[in-house]
């Protein structure tokens, strides 16, 4: 059996992750599983991060697309760097 | 799971369609004959009631989908009898009309010039005989391609997209190769892979409808909002959970309609499908409207996966909670009828998980009372597309 990730990313080329467990901590080490290629990624958080909610994995500019399941789901509106929490205080919808 | 040899038991209507539940159901035609419908219910031990807001000075096409949504209801196979109650015999009989066109038992009663008092006492009377009836109806042995699935997520989080949502994905793809009848929709919550859903279509004409529908629903939202929905869409919940845009959702949502499943056809609100396959409703995002409308369309079981732990049920179908959120399985354990975070902990695989909601279907086909059930979770809620006249 494969060990249990902390977070998982849908696809190599998404800028995001999901944690899938409770209680990470910054500068926790993560263990990451990229479920469509079926691999495993390490590197080191630098927020605390709810169950559910995502960090990225790699680095994003101001005004740039996010990518999750290969697809759009919004931009950035503040620079977000490998390893920080991603959602609504520097991420916005591109709709409506 | 062998769908193709898998039996269920359940109740063969009289119009040959097949349900997993036995309601004798006191169905009110408007807000005024709830009373009368309630106390009927609290006489007769097995006789539900069905109390909603609605049903008086509506016109035009809202007056219809409120028709379609109470006929459709008394139509649903989980439903063994009707007692109809309205304020006035023109539409209570309207109603009596569209559900007498399965066969089944149903009986319509009003108020005007008789009064509770009269009312209540002869619906008694005739909801007893219902229910006499209803209980010496036995099960019987059906293949499970007859049994009718829909599903609609709710309080997801990202846990939904990847976890339960495939669950439910796979569940369906598996059940669309046997040849079953299945559901969605959430317009709205399309949005951002209303282009992926589009794809999936089967005919250019049927992509032609869902993209109208999708494109009616988006300039409704965009003549009536004073922001970008954050917090109403995506909820308040689902951003507690970890979601951040509209696309996200949609991207989470899309994945009950798993990989191999095409859209056969597109549905108006409550309205039935013709035949099997996958079909598109155009309705609300919002879970007790949707899951009422799926019930007046004719299903009969409803999957729905939850992140943050929505708990929903519905007065006649089933609701099969799914989640694969490990905080929502600690704290909210009586909600949940499948578990699937063995799924984001690589103990189980998609197939395995998918198998695992198979299996609690059938259960709760043959009779398993769903979480939602047992916790009395009966919300009906009529969907209004706007002001009475």
């Amino acid at each position: 059996m494969s060990q249990a990730p902390d977070f998982v990313v849908h696809d190599e080329g998404d800028s995001v992750g999901v944690v899938v467990v409770e209680g990470v901590k910054a500068g926790q080490d993560l263990i990451g599983w990229i479920m469509d290629q079926d691999r495993t990624i390490n590197f080191t958080v630098k927020d605390d991060i709810p169950i559910g909610h995502k960090l990225a994995i790699r680095d994003i500019d101001p005004d740039s697309t996010v990518i999750k399941y290969s697809v759009d789901i919004g931009r950035t509106t503040a620079p977000v760097s490998q390893g920080e929490h991603l959602h609504v205080h520097n991420t916005k919808t591109k709709r409506w | 799971m062998d769908l193709k040899n898998q039996t269920f038991l359940g109740y063969r209507r009289e119009n040959g369609r097949v349900g997993v539940r036995n309601h004798v159901i006191v169905l009110p035609v408007d807000d005024i004959s709830n009373a009368a419908a309630e106390a009927v219910a609290n006489n007769v031990k097995g006789a539900l009631a069905l109390p909603h807001p609605y049903g008086r000075l509506q016109f035009g096409e809202d007056l219809e989908l409120h028709f379609r949504t109470l006929i459709g209801t008394g139509c649903n196979p989980n439903v063994a009898a009707v007692i109809v109650i309205g304020i006035e015999p023109g539409w209570t009989q309207r109603v009596v009309a569209g559900i007498e066109a399965t066969g089944k038992p149903v009986e319509g009663f009003w108020i005007e010039q008789n009064g509770d008092h009269n009312t209540i006492a002869n619906a008694s009377r005739r909801a007893k005989e219902f229910v006499h009836h209803a209980t010496e109806l036995q099960r019987e042995p059906c293949p499970i391609s007859e049994l009718w699935v829909s599903t609609k997520c709710g309080e997801s989080d990202t846990t939904s997209g990847c976890g339960a949502n495939p669950t439910v994905g796979n569940a369906f793809d598996k059940l669309y190769g046997n040849g079953n009848t299945l559901l969605f929709g959430e317009t709205s919550e399309l949005t951002g892979g209303e282009h992926l859903v589009a794809e999936r279509c089967r005919t250019p004409e049927v992509r032609e409808n869902f993209q109208a529908m999708f494109d009616r629903y988006t300039d409704m939202i965009n003549r009536w909002k004073t922001n970008d929905l954050s917090e109403s869409q995506p909820t308040k919940g689902n951003i507690e959970g970890g979601l951040t845009t509209i696309e996200e959702k949609a991207l989470g949502n899309i994945q009950k309609i798993g990989k191999e499943c095409l859209v056969d056809g597109v549905l108006d609100k409550a309205e039935h499908p013709t035949g099997p396959g996958l079909w598109f409703m155009d309705s609300s995002s919002a879970a007790a409207e949707m899951v009422t409308l799926c019930g007046a369309a004719g299903f009969a079981v409803h999957y729905f996966p939850t992140g943050q732990g929505n708990v929903i049920g519905n007065p006649i179908v089933p609701v099969i909670k799914i989640t694969a959120n490990a905080r929502t399985v600690r704290t909210m354990q009586e909600h949940i009828d499948t578990d699937v975070t063995g799924l984001l902990r690589r103990e189980i695989n998609p197939d395995q998980a998918g198998d695992s909601l198979l299996d609690m279907t059938v259960r709760t086909a043959n009779g398993r009372h769903t979480a939602a059930e047992v916790l009395g979770h009966r919300e009906f809620v009529l969907t209004r597309l706007f002001e009475s006249a």
